[in-house]
């Protein structure tokens, strides 16, 4: 089987493993894992600094300079706080990408696709390439990417929850509808579930 | 005078520019966004933008995530 080049809003990934920066044991570790997977991007999660403990470490120190940064909007529930933390993401950043997360339900992190399809409208307007963390409802990808989305981000699963991919025809349906790339995001818990997924 | 910074309040002496906060809390800003009274600050403007009583700061920075 060919391989075809994995392409977000013109931008080329030799990679198609997308991996993430939290719930490692230390920073070093992470930075390990990240060069085993061959990772050329990861994601990252914008939050308030803590003001009363200072430790010096930044964790992007120990992120290779040659891996693209994804700041993600983890922890908004609603489109207004969603768009005002991809805006301060830009801003502490790197880049104009952010992958949108608009949860909304706290026990099972599923996305609340009307905010979040919403979010979508208004970022992409502001020049942001969005890539947005979503249920796997085709028509939900759909409009996602009639309003500019450069990807969709299906859920395998509820996030942490490990289970694997749970709908994989549904997957297949929206791979099939997509004309940005679809990438698979949540509940990926085994090295095995996410080869299937690529 | 007292502001809100990150959800907390905070006390502080006089008004100061946010590069001068920064400073206060030993804060790198090269690796921040700064969010005043729910504006966004530009990176060049921090010695220019001054912060006075009640007004809201938010400080955010990259953290591990998915």
């Amino acid at each position: 089987m060919a391989d075809s080049p994995f392409v977000i809003a013109g931008r080329t990934f030799k990679s198609r493993l997308i991996v993430g920066t939290g719930k490692y044991p230390s920073h070093v570790v992470m930075a390990q894992a990240h060069a085993a997977a061959g990772a050329e991007m990861v994601t990252v999660a914008v939050r308030r600094v803590n003001i009363s403990d200072r430790s010096k470490e930044s964790l992007l120190d120990y992120i290779d300079d040659k891996i693209f940064i994804l700041p993600n909007t983890a922890g908004c529930y609603t489109a207004d706080d969603a768009i005002r933390t991809a805006r301060l993401g830009r801003e502490a950043g790197l880049s104009n990408w952010v992958k949108l997360e608009v949860i909304g339900d706290e026990r099972t992190l599923f996305p609340d696709n009307e905010a979040l399809i919403e979010a979508t409208r208004v970022l992409v307007n502001e020049g942001f390439i969005v890539l947005p963390y979503t249920n796997d409802d085709p028509i939900a990808c759909r409009k996602l990417e009639d309003v500019g989305a450069s990807a969709v981000m299906p859920l395998g699963a509820p996030i942490g929850s490990g289970l694997g991919i749970q709908n994989a025809n549904n997957i297949r349906i929206i791979r099939e509808f997509s004309k940005v790339p679809v990438i698979v995001d949540a509940g990926v818990g085994t090295a095995s579930d996410a080869a299937l997924a690529m | 005078m007292t502001i809100i910074l990150n959800g907390e309040r905070f006390e502080l002496d006089s008004p100061l520019s946010v590069t001068a906060l920064l400073a206060k809390l030993d804060i790198d800003p090269r690796r921040v966004a700064i969010e005043h009274n729910l504006n966004i600050i530009k990176r060049q403007t921090y010695p220019d933008v001054l912060i006075g009583e009640g007004d809201t700061v938010e400080i955010v920075n990259f953290v591990g995530g998915g």
